[in-house]
């Protein structure tokens, strides 16, 4: 069985800095892969290139066929998402219609709408409370639930997340890792980028660790997790 | 002053407002959508009345050698960037919206040459002809420099329209026209004269504001336009292409600019060069509205509207200066408003 997504080799620029070379990464049907890394390890850059938002080289193949010459909007037809950093959420609309606008791409299909609607509520009971709420007013972590939720809204296969606890309280990055680790039972596989190295590492089954755009380790996540380098590093020192 | 003149002063500069409260609303919605500041925008309300009057006149508008034309290049265009990324597939669907759709109205008009037609049925067809200009523009001019900066965009805005007025002298010479109105009725009320004609520019005002509200608030499409405005990143991780959604920005704003233009044919006389003033009075009313707010872009337009009519009772030479010397207090106070949402803005991130 070939894997939901393969990356061969891929490198990405701007101009002529390579912020990620030769990067070679496998995710299966129904796994959770993280990449763990430092301020500018090229995280983002690697995830908004595998969204197609940024030109890169070499082979990226999802559900087996290429994805050269395809653009952002047929990767997300087909069930490859992305909640990004900057969330690039729609400010002066109300949440309700960010969540709906996730479903874009079905657009014609109603009762699929109310289902996902549904399924989206049900993780985010918050964002249910909150629908007619602008969403230039809500919080951080309402933001990053939104995110999730609009996200999940497009019926992802596979869901790219780049640093989801980013700013949050502890408490509610517990409960944003609780929520991803169930989408699982979704059938949504995932790729999960996080600073918060432990946490990561918990939820996930492969970890992989970049290091100024190579990846220098990687592994099953429970390995990973008591390595000690990566324990020096990542996780504060202490385990 | 005495009261009446000041009434049928206000009816008139209404009427005026109300034109321009069409012509805004569209140069928002394609700048907010786009980030293209359209000049041209004025030029195809004008290209609609002129188009009508050379229906009416029954001979064939140059519009319908402008569509042929414009409707080729965005065609090659489309086709050369579609092999380059080896679409193949989507070209049939290029040649049916790029080629076939845009040149129907002037394969219409030409059919229709010299057929005596009802006023609503030459209206129609004048309008179904202006409206792939602008799309078509965008393809050809704008949809290359998706990525350029708001000004690079303005700059290139001027160009065309430079390049449009010149094919509108060529089209329909230096001479004005005005179109055979609707209606000639005249209403009386209370004791002011308010022509039918009037009344319609009004209502048609008001009813396409209405529509475009009801858009953008309770279909998806319309959403989708908004959220393109909004985030254009966001909008494409959610599957929607910021380049069809301009396109479509640019219909609905050829669509208002378009009925405007046929409803000012029959009450002012039009040249070819006309458009550019009218678009640059209803510009200064949505820079009221920020250029992001519609509903202050409609009060703006109808500011204009109203300082033009009793400007030009004061001093008709200098109407033009007191309409564009209004900007400075215009500018004075959204400088002073942005300021504060720039304080608010930083608060939140
Ligand atoms: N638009 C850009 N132009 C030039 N260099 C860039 C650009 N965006 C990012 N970089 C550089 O590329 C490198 C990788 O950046 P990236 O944002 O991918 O890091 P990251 O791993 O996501 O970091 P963080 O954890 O801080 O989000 C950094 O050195 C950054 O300065
Ligand atoms: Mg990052």
């Amino acid at each position: 069985m070939s894997a939901l997504l393969e990356i061969r080799d891929l490198s990405v620029s701007y101009g002529k800095v390579e912020a990620v070379r030769n990067v070679s990464l496998e995710i299966d049907e129904g796994q959770i892969v993280t990449i763990i890394g430092a301020n500018g390890a090229g995280k983002t850059t690697m995830l908004a290139a595998l969204m197609g938002l940024l030109p890169s080289q070499g082979r990226v193949s999802y559900q087996g066929r290429t994805l050269d010459d395809v653009d952002v909007e047929d990767r997300v037809a087909a069930g490859l998402c992305l909640v990004p950093e900057r969330r690039e959420l729609f400010a002066d609309m109300s949440v309700e219609d960010n969540i709906l606008l996730g479903g874009y791409t079905y657009r014609h299909n109603k009762a699929l709408m109310r289902e996902s609607f549904e399924i989206v509520y049900d993780r985010f009971p918050r964002l249910r409370e909150r629908r007619r709420q602008v969403v230039g007013t809500l919080s951080g972590g309402e933001r990053q639930m939104l995110a999730i939720g609009r996200a999940l809204m497009a019926r992802p296969r596979l869901l790219m997340l780049d640093e989801p606890s980013l700013g949050l309280a502890p408490l509610i990055v517990r409960e944003i890792f609780r929520i991803i680790a169930s989408l699982r039972d979704l059938g949504v596989s995932i790729l999960l980028v996080e600073q918060n190295a432990r946490a990561a590492l918990e939820t996930a089954d492969v970890g992989y660790v970049l290091e100024t755009g190579e990846f220098s380790l990687s592994g099953k996540a429970s390995d990973l997790l008591h390595d000690p380098r990566v324990a020096e590093t990542y996780l504060g020192g202490h385990t | 002053m005495d009261f009446q003149i000041a009434a049928f002063l206000a009816v008139d500069g209404i009427a005026n407002g109300a034109i321009y409260v069409l012509i805004a609303l569209g140069t928002v919605l394609i700048f907010s959508v786009t980030r293209v500041l359209f000049v041209p925008f004025g030029d195809i309300a004008a290209f609609s009345a002129l188009t009508l009057a050379m229906i009416q006149l029954g001979r064939l508008p140059g519009t319908v050698l402008l569509l042929v034309l414009l409707a080729s290049i965005a065609l090659a265009l489309e086709l050369v960037s579609l092999a380059r990324h080896r679409k193949w597939r989507a070209m049939p669907w290029a040649v049916l919206y790029y080629g076939i759709l845009p040149t129907l109205p002037a394969l219409a008009a030409w059919l229709l040459l010299g057929a005596t037609l009802a006023v609503g049925w030459q209206m129609l067809l004048a309008l179904a002809l202006v409206l792939p200009i602008a799309p078509l523009l965008d393809r050809i001019a704008f949809r290359p420099l998706a990525d350029a900066s708001v000004l690079v965009l303005l700059i290139v805005s001027v160009a065309v329209h430079f390049a449009i007025s010149g094919l509108a002298l060529l089209f329909f010479g230096p001479e004005g026209f005005r179109t055979e109105p609707l209606t000639r009725a005249m209403f009386d009320i209370g004791g002011i004269p308010v022509g039918a004609q009037t009344v319609l520019m009004v209502a048609a005002a008001a009813a396409f504001s209405g529509l475009l509200y009801l858009y953008f608030e309770t279909t998806i499409s319309g959403k989708a336009l908004r959220a393109t405005a909004s985030n254009r990143v966001g909008a494409r991780i959610v599957g929607i292409r910021p380049g069809r959604t301009g396109t479509f920005a640019y219909l609905l704003a050829s669509l208002l600019g378009g009925v405007s233009g046929l409803l000012i044919g029959p009450v002012t006389t039009l040249y070819y060069d006309s458009g550019f003033l009218i678009g640059l009075k209803a510009f200064v009313g949505a820079v009221m509205g920020g250029l992001t707010s519609y509903p202050l872009t409609a009060l703006g337009a109808v500011v204009i509207g109203l300082l033009e009519s009793y400007a030009s009772f004061f001093s008709s030479q200098l109407k033009e200066t007191l309409v564009f010397a209004s900007l400075i207090p215009i500018l004075i106070w959204r400088s002073v408003s942005s300021l504060q949402v720039e304080e608010e803005e930083e608060d939140i991130s």
